[in-house]
């Protein structure tokens, strides 16, 4: 009978798929825990160094550092583009590549120039074929990132920021919502956010008082600051890596569906091409008594 | 009764200590520093050693390792912001020119390439070398 080989193969195989697939969401969802861990162990670091640098805005508040001054006239941008290292993990890489894309297209009307620091496979390879101005990069951060290999390139951004080649800096990342929803997100880092460190505690602007520096206060705070962006970007970096996890865990529970249900229909029309083929076999055997 | 400050140590990467504390000594910038609970605000960095806390209520001391920081002490907290990497600026200046190299790498692949004909142009001399070496040692016994 025509047919029914070939159909019993596209089942096995497709089986085979959708073991696979359902192993990847096994994994995905093992490592999306512990991602989401550490994430939340990120959180208290930005909040303490937020703390201090505010302190320090209102203890200190005649040195200016670069990182606070809005500077008037924006020709060139910086980009840092956090992406993840691998694929299949459902539209997480191409949203946040689509609001980057349309982001730089808004900036280079104004006639700003854009430079890109790359975090991922992805989003260098992505920004490689585009032709983006990639000034530095990194990539297999792996499941547990090391703030260690984010230095260098958040340094590059920070020096030519401080130097004045560029004017601002954005990131573009995943921001982790929950397990079924992630956001690509592209928010200002660099002039920092005056907002952001202001002191809420009320009884340290009451009474005049300063720190103690060792060395000197602009070494202490330079160092801080740069520290401060560093876990902004370690922060971003953590949850797009939560975000992958969770994204992949959901595109690979929809592929596992589907492949059942592609199982199910090629089972149906199996069967049926199995029984058309007995009917007509029968049918056959009863013409020929028949006919004797 | 013993006063009390409460110590945070965290680093980017993880919550390391918080509690409340007798007694802390810290390697700072310029010497060790001891801290005791009304200490003067203070902000300073911290050179790589290990950071003693005498934790209230507890006979033995917490000690924790810190690869450099920052050190901030207000009257009742201090704050601990724990680098996970070994810092300087040469160290930070060569990793910024690594992820610089890397880019540029990334863009000509073709020097990449050349590189790697290299290399097994020599993987090869050497093995032909390690050959000779072993023909050489079992004619020798």
């Amino acid at each position: 009978m025509a047919g029914s080989k070939e159909i019993r193969m596209k089942i096995k195989s497709v089986q085979n798929t959708r073991k696979i697939t359902k192993a990847m969401e096994m994994v995905a969802a093992s490592k999306m825990r512990k991602a989401q861990d550490r994430m939340r162990a990120t959180r208290p670091y930005g909040e303490k160094i937020r703390q201090v640098a505010a302190h320090l805005s209102t203890a200190h508040p005649e040195y200016q550092h670069p990182y606070l001054v809005q500077r008037e006239k924006v020709k060139s941008v910086g980009f840092i583009l956090v992406t993840s290292d691998k694929g299949l993990c459902g539209g997480l890489n191409t949203n946040v590549l689509r609001q980057l894309t349309q982001a730089m297209k808004k900036w280079e009307n104004q006639g700003a120039k854009i430079e890109l620091v790359t975090i991922g496979n992805k989003g260098l390879s992505f920004m490689q074929r585009m032709g983006g101005n990639v000034v530095a990069q990194v990539t297999q951060l792996g499941d547990t990132p090391h703030l260690e290999k984010l230095i260098g390139p958040v340094k590059v951004m920070l020096d030519r920021y401080t130097n004045g080649e560029i004017d601002a800096v954005y990131i573009a990342y995943n921001r982790f919502i929950n397990t079924m929803k992630q956001e690509p997100t592209i928010e200002p880092l660099l002039p920092l956010a005056k907002g952001e460190l202001k002191d809420n505690n009320n009884q340290a602007n009451t009474t005049a008082w300063d720190y103690i520096y060792e060395p000197d206060p602009k070494a202490v705070i330079d160092e801080l600051m740069v520290r401060y962006v560093e876990a902004l970007v370690y922060q971003a970096v953590t949850e797009n890596i939560a975000s992958e996890q969770s994204a992949r865990m959901v595109a690979m529970k929809a592929a596992s569906d589907n492949a059942g249900n592609v199982i199910g229909e090629l089972q149906l029309i199996y069967n049926k091409s199995r029984q058309a083929a007995i009917t007509k076999e029968l049918s056959e055997i009863v013409g020929g008594a028949a006919a004797v | 009764m013993t006063q009390l400050i409460h110590v945070d140590v965290v680093s980017a990467e993880e919550h390391i200590f918080s509690g409340e504390a007798e007694f802390i000594v810290l390697p700072g910038e310029m010497g060790e520093l001891g801290i005791y609970p009304r200490h003067t605000p203070l902000i300073t960095r911290i050179r790589p050693g290990s950071v003693r806390i005498r934790v209230a209520g507890r006979d033995d001391e917490e000690l924790v390792f810190v690869s450099g920081g920052i050190l901030e002490v207000q009257p009742d907290v201090v704050t601990v912001l724990a680098d996970t990497a070994i810092r300087g600026h040469d160290l930070d200046e060569a990793k910024a020119l690594e992820a610089k190299r890397l880019a540029e790498e990334a863009l000509v692949e073709k020097s990449a390439s050349l590189d790697y004909a290299k290399a097994s142009a020599e993987l090869a001399s050497a093995v032909a070398q390690l050959a000779a070496i072993q023909k050489l040692r079992k004619t020798l016994r």
